[in-house]
């Protein structure tokens, strides 16, 4: 493994990945470096979920290396061990447990043991509690900690979902477009929300929306057709000539 | 710690739950004991047997609710493990006839004797030991659960094609236990039984004294349920139900949670098995028969999926309708009634009596421990 990898916090090399022959991944490199916010773009197709699919353990690939941490081999561990390494995942659509009250998502999305026996035993403690609080400020739903979450506004869900990343304590996370259906105002309050977290964290965020990549204000990859088209900040992909073929579609 | 796991289900509904449970346990078996049987109030002997075949009926819905209701399996096995339980008791009460039966062999049945066996077969050792058969109950049921559990959701398998599958490995033992080499007495079963721990299987008493033991199971049962969904465990059940990647993602490995609940289920449903045995007098391999756990799931849908009351009420309500039917003239037209009943309940009902009964009242309280189940499917697509 070369020197790069082994500083990394997230590193892809070579990966490929094809369904019935066609090539949703196509020799995809990208590294993150720790500590990093890092925004993808691409059009639809570009294998955007796929390259998620595969860091957090869902689809395997064919051929190329996946390295968590700089030596944890990704390739090889299911899509539960991958979370407890401190890899949350955002969908989406907002996925949250509709039949669940707010808290009660929170609290199954708490970093801790995860083994059934554990949970069936499990009591819950007052450093817990404080946790849970503490998230429920952070995405603003402490006055409907006791609501469904099925009752929860689009934008809340995807609130709450956030906030469910943030309890797992990820080292990174991946959050597929975020803005998606959301208004103006809430978008704004997520670009802000997102920055907020990746003071501590790493987060790769997928996203359509040139506004809020824009509010990001972070280093961009352009993904084509499976592979990197372009890397750099959103004004210098903007002018890439390939870029503006691709993806702004002239 | 088990007792503060038992003791965090004890909520007001599930004391109710409970008590009246144990009433109705003791109350039956009095009144057909110490009354006259002139007296208004007298239960005859028969109808101790029916209510208490309904008791394990409602015990084996239960089990059924545990992994559908709660985790989306929708098992159309588990007259399975019900029937697994049953024989389990079948071989314990063979053994106890003893010298008793036609033949007059000390070990052999009856059955073994006829198909000129000489010896007991290995699995049939130590049947004649009331702790060995209780401990059969629950180990062969949970033991196929688990092997059957541990390759279905390791290669996760959902939905429709887990059901087909639960489907198929019933039927496979419908056909295995038909065969006479098999040593379970193939098509006629086992029967004919004479004591249970050394009492008359016939007698009032011993009849009083198996139904207020079904309704202690089935107490027992409904206490295990409960704390099994209030623990932590149970919110990650309906976690698994809602959103099965999402609990993935968060890092709990769904397979083993389904593992676990589905063996535990299976376990009741074996006990399940073994109290109807000795109440209904035969187990033979037509308790495999697929239709016998379709029924069950309708059981539960009537009563109300996801409510561990839904279940007891639905298998009650639901048997009680049958044997009314299926005594009278329309006997015919039983299974029309069923099919009727649970395309009515799915269209109209579709959260069962109890589910919508409970729902109403408890609608304007979000989070008050009784996840609002997605309604029972018309296709079990969970």
């Amino acid at each position: 493994m070369n020197e790069k990898a082994k500083n990394s916090l997230l590193y892809l090399d070579g990966v490929s990945v094809s369904f019935d022959g066609f090539k949703a991944l196509n020799a995809l490199s990208l590294v993150i470096e720790p500590g990093e916010m890092r925004a993808i773009i691409g059009p639809n197709g570009a294998g955007k979920t796929t390259m998620m699919d595969v860091i957090t353990g869902k689809t395997k690939p064919d051929e190329g290396d996946v390295y968590f941490s700089g030596s944890v081999d990704l390739r090889r561990m299911d899509e539960a061990s991958i979370a407890s390494l401190g890899i949350g995942r955002k969908f989406q659509k907002p996925t949250v447990f509709e039949s669940h009250s707010v808290w009660d998502n929170l609290e199954l999305a708490l970093a801790g043991p995860r083994g059934p026996f554990a949970m069936l035993f499990h009591k819950r403690t007052r450093a817990e509690e404080e946790r849970i609080e503490a998230i429920l400020t952070t995405i603003r739903l402490g006055e409907k900690r006791d609501w469904l979450a099925a009752n929860l506004s689009h934008g809340q869900k995807q609130w709450l979902e956030i906030g469910m990343l943030l309890a797992q304590e990820p080292k990174l996370l991946l959050v597929d477009e975020p803005a998606a259906g959301m208004t103006d105002a809430e978008t704004a309050e997520t670009a802000i929300l997102l920055k907020e977290i990746a003071k501590t964290k790493s987060v790769v965020v997928v996203e359509h929306d040139m506004t809020f990549v824009r509010d990001l204000d972070v280093k961009v990859t352009v993904l084509h057709e499976g592979s990197v088209l372009s890397e750099g900040t959103l004004d210098h992909v903007s002018a890439d000539p390939r870029v503006v073929e691709v993806y702004l579609g002239r | 710690m088990l007792s503060g796991f038992l003791l965090r289900a004890l909520d007001r509904r599930t004391w109710i739950v409970l008590l009246l449970l144990v009433a109705i346990g003791l109350a039956v078996p009095a009144l057909n004991l110490f009354t006259d049987p002139s007296s208004p109030i007298h239960v005859p002997t028969y109808v101790v047997a029916l209510l208490g075949k309904y008791l394990t009926y409602a015990l084996l819905a239960l089990s059924v609710d545990l992994i559908w209701g709660y985790c989306g399996i929708l098992s159309l096995g588990h007259g399975a493990f019900f029937a697994l339980g049953g024989y389990a008791m079948g071989m314990y009460l063979m053994r106890q006839i003893g010298a008793r039966g036609v033949y007059a062999n000390p070990t052999l049945p009856d059955f073994m004797v006829f198909l000129n066996w000489k010896e007991l077969p290995w699995f049939w050792y130590g049947f004649d030991m009331f702790w060995f058969a209780a401990l059969m109950v629950l180990v062969v049921p949970g033991l196929l659960a688990f092997v059957f559990g541990w390759f279905a959701f390791r290669s996760r398998v959902t939905g429709v094609y887990l059901s087909i599958i639960t489907q198929a490995m019933t039927y496979a033992l419908l056909l295995a236990f038909f065969r006479n080499d098999m040593g379970f007495g193939g098509n006629n079963g086992l029967t004919d039984f004479k004591d249970i721990l050394g009492f008359n299987i016939q007698a009032d008493t011993t009849r009083g004294a198996l139904f207020l033991a079904s309704a202690l199971a089935l107490a027992l049962g409904f206490l295990v349920c409960r704390a099994v969904i209030a623990s932590k465990f149970g919110k990650v059940l309906v976690a698994v139900r809602d959103a099965e990647s999402r609990t993935r993602f968060i890092g709990y490995r769904v397979e083993g949670y389904k593992l676990v609940v589905f063996v535990l289920s299976a376990m009741m449903a074996g006990v399940a098995g073994a109290l109807y045995v000795p109440q209904v007098g035969i187990i033979n391999p037509g308790e495999f028969a697929p239709a016998n756990s379709i029924e069950a799931v309708i059981w539960v849908a009537v009563g109300g999926r996801g409510t561990l009351i839904g279940p007891i009420v639905g298998a009650v309500l639901v048997n009680f309708a049958k044997t009314w039917f299926t005594t009278g003239m329309l006997a015919e037209y039983w299974l029309f009634v069923l099919g009727g009943l649970f395309v009515a309940v799915t269209l109209f009902l579709p959260k069962g009596v109890v589910g919508t009964f409970i729902g109403r009242k408890g609608a304007n309280r979000p989070g008050n421990g009784i996840p609002a189940a997605p309604a029972a499917q018309p296709q079990p697509a969970e």
